[in-house]
């Protein structure tokens, strides 16, 4: 499977990454050198096998479904690029 | 090196609990250390002295009391991927400008529990992504090492270059760092110090800028294993924060030290024998194997027939998994925003000023193996051949085997801007190609420092342990450690 440019464009909106052309030509190549690389994953066999779906086996944790926290509205604001009234601002989403 | 930065975690703890010496003394000699040799080795991005002075003065009045924790007044570096409240934490990324968080790490906050003392936040690649250092926002950190006749600047790894850099050059007592393929390990073993990547589970994730969820994992730098095993102590814990914290008891890993090794099982796997590995590295790898036999430990021949696998599918998987977890840099929330004409146009104009070349090309590997028609190709491959590699693991360990011993990386610290490096971003990942299956596994592993190649430059051995027996680790690092001795830099600084 080889990547070409309009590939690249269509993962970078995906991904919510502007590219230019010369970026697009650059990570098409780029990113057949890494999927050349990880190709060789196909030679295994793994009829039978199943996916790892955790690194330890181990039962989910549960916990209280009560309030532990809250009342913070400042402190989660305080790093915004812009807020009002403790509102995250963002460009018109609706017309 | 002053008296005072020279001593170890260990020596400092003993003098400081005789009042021999104060902690404001030893804050303020790594703070005079860090002014002088910042500029030439860019390990630290932020320096924190005024809050490491009122913490080493509150230190002082408890240690008066004959009270304090285990980590009383002794000064550390934090890599800047842990949250730290209210001081800068940016993972070394343009897309965090100016985040101060309004919490603090669970790892560093037991740290601070514990006493100690926090001199800044250290360099790493963006994002933990990178295996030189080179990748940060700030610059690439200089491995305090050179080659014997050289001036020119080495690489000290990565990502947690910054780490192991500060601790190399006695620029702290101790560093925290993170790993997901290799970034404890590895710039352990370009700079002469100890580095342990714990079991998955064992340190609290909660409050550290995640990359890949189901790979990273905290651990310690340190300068000799004793004093990694005074730090994971500490940093280890149970959190109801992190469902993948573990609930078992944190083991007094400084106890194991000292123990014999005799008639333990020591396995060497064939596959780490790769192609083109320069002969230093397997004469160093022999010596290993020598020194622990010397120990009386038994040394036995195994296969891991998954290994040549475990770099291409963590290729899949990390980048997958950092695709997900980078999402959240949106230009909403915190950090940069570049404006656009709509809501879209700011999150990809933000993203792509925001992040450098290794997270954008990371995050479009993750973004194309996880969309649509391509899942099952790669992220569903990658993970059956995870569950292949962790079985490896398991039925040698079930057969006996009690500990494995392979080389920490293929080389010794490279060239800054390295061109063959740069040209190719697949020569870079084999840097991890020692180290990533161990991630893949979930698996504690330590990086112990074994001796110099022939340009002067240090070499590392590692060690992979079964799940939670990072003792055994200490254990058996404890006796190459005495072995091989201790390795420093020559200042030039």
């Amino acid at each position: 499977m080889s990547v070409d440019i309009a590939t690249v464009k269509r993962v970078a909106r995906l991904a919510r990454i502007a590219v230019d052309e010369e970026d697009a030509g650059r990570m098409a190549g780029e990113l057949n050198t890494i999927l050349g690389f990880v190709e060789q994953l196909n030679e295994v066999d793994v009829s039978g096998v199943e996916p790892m779906t955790s690194v330890i086996p181990m039962e989910m944790k549960k916990r209280q479904d009560s309030v532990t926290d809250g009342n913070k509205a400042a402190d989660i604001v305080a790093n915004a690029p812009a807020t009002e009234e403790g509102f995250f601002l963002v460009p018109k989403v609706v017309e | 090196m002053s008296d005072l930065t020279g001593l170890t975690i260990a020596a400092a703890r003993e003098k400081l609990r005789a009042k021999e010496i104060k902690a404001t003394e030893i804050a303020d000699a790594y703070i005079a250390a860090i002014e002088r040799a910042n500029p030439a080795i860019n390990a630290y991005v932020v320096t924190t002295p005024e809050k490491a002075r009122d913490m080493a003065k509150a230190s002082d009045a408890k240690l008066a009391k004959g009270e304090g924790g285990a980590l009383e007044g002794i000064p550390l570096g934090i890599k800047d991927l842990f949250a730290t409240e209210g001081v800068h934490t940016q993972a070394c990324s343009h897309v965090l400008d100016g985040f101060k968080p309004r919490y603090e790490s669970t790892v560093t906050a037991n740290l601070w529990a514990d006493g100690a003392v926090m001199l800044g936040k250290l360099n790493m690649d963006e994002f933990a992504m990178g295996s030189s250092n080179e990748t940060s926002h700030y610059g690439p950190v200089v491995n305090p090492w050179r080659a014997r006749g050289s001036n020119a600047d080495l690489v000290p790894g990565g990502s947690s270059g910054g780490s192991a850099a500060a601790v190399s050059a006695f620029l702290c007592a101790g560093a925290t760092a993170t790993d997901t393929g290799g970034s404890i390990r590895q710039p352990a073993a370009f700079t002469g110090t100890v580095g342990i990547k714990p079991t998955y589970g064992r340190c609290s994730r909660w409050g550290i800028a995640a990359f890949a969820s189901s790979l990273d994992q905290a651990g310690p730098i340190a300068r000799d294993v004793r004093d990694a095993a005074i730090l994971l102590r500490s940093m280890a814990s149970v959190d109801p924060k992190d469902t993948t914290s573990v609930d078992r008891p944190v083991p007094d890993y400084e106890a194991a030290l000292g123990r014999s090794v005799r008639g333990m099982k020591v396995g060497i796997p064939k596959e780490y024998r790769v192609e083109g590995m320069p002969e230093e590295i397997e004469a160093l790898w022999q010596k290993g194997i020598a020194w622990l036999k010397d120990a009386g430990a038994e040394i036995v021949d195994i296969s891991l027939p998954h290994t040549k696998y475990a770099l291409p599918a963590y290729y899949i998987v990390a980048p997958a998994e950092a695709s997900s977890n980078l999402a959240r840099y949106d230009g909403v929330r915190y950090g940069l925003r570049v404006p656009g004409k709509d809501i879209v146009e700011m999150y990809e104009n933000t993203r792509a000023a925001g992040f450098g070349r290794e997270v954008k090309r990371r995050i479009m590997i993750g973004t194309y193996v996880l969309s649509a028609g391509y899942y099952d190709a790669y992220y569903l491959q990658a993970q059956k051949v995870r569950t292949l590699i962790k079985r490896d693991f398991e039925q040698v360990f079930d057969a006996g085997v009690d500990v494995i011993l392979t080389p920490a990386t293929p080389s010794a610290a490279f060239r800054i801007a390295d061109q063959d490096m740069a040209a190719d971003p697949v020569k870079m990942y084999l840097n991890d190609i020692f180290t990533v299956t161990v991630n893949m596994a979930g698996l504690p592993g330590i990086a112990v420092p074994a001796g110099l190649d022939a340009n002067g430059l240090p070499l590392g051995l590692q060690l992979i342990g079964k799940p939670f027996e990072e003792e055994t680790l200490f254990q058996t690092g404890h006796v190459i450690e005495q072995a091989a001795g201790t390795f420093q830099p020559a200042k030039w600084w």
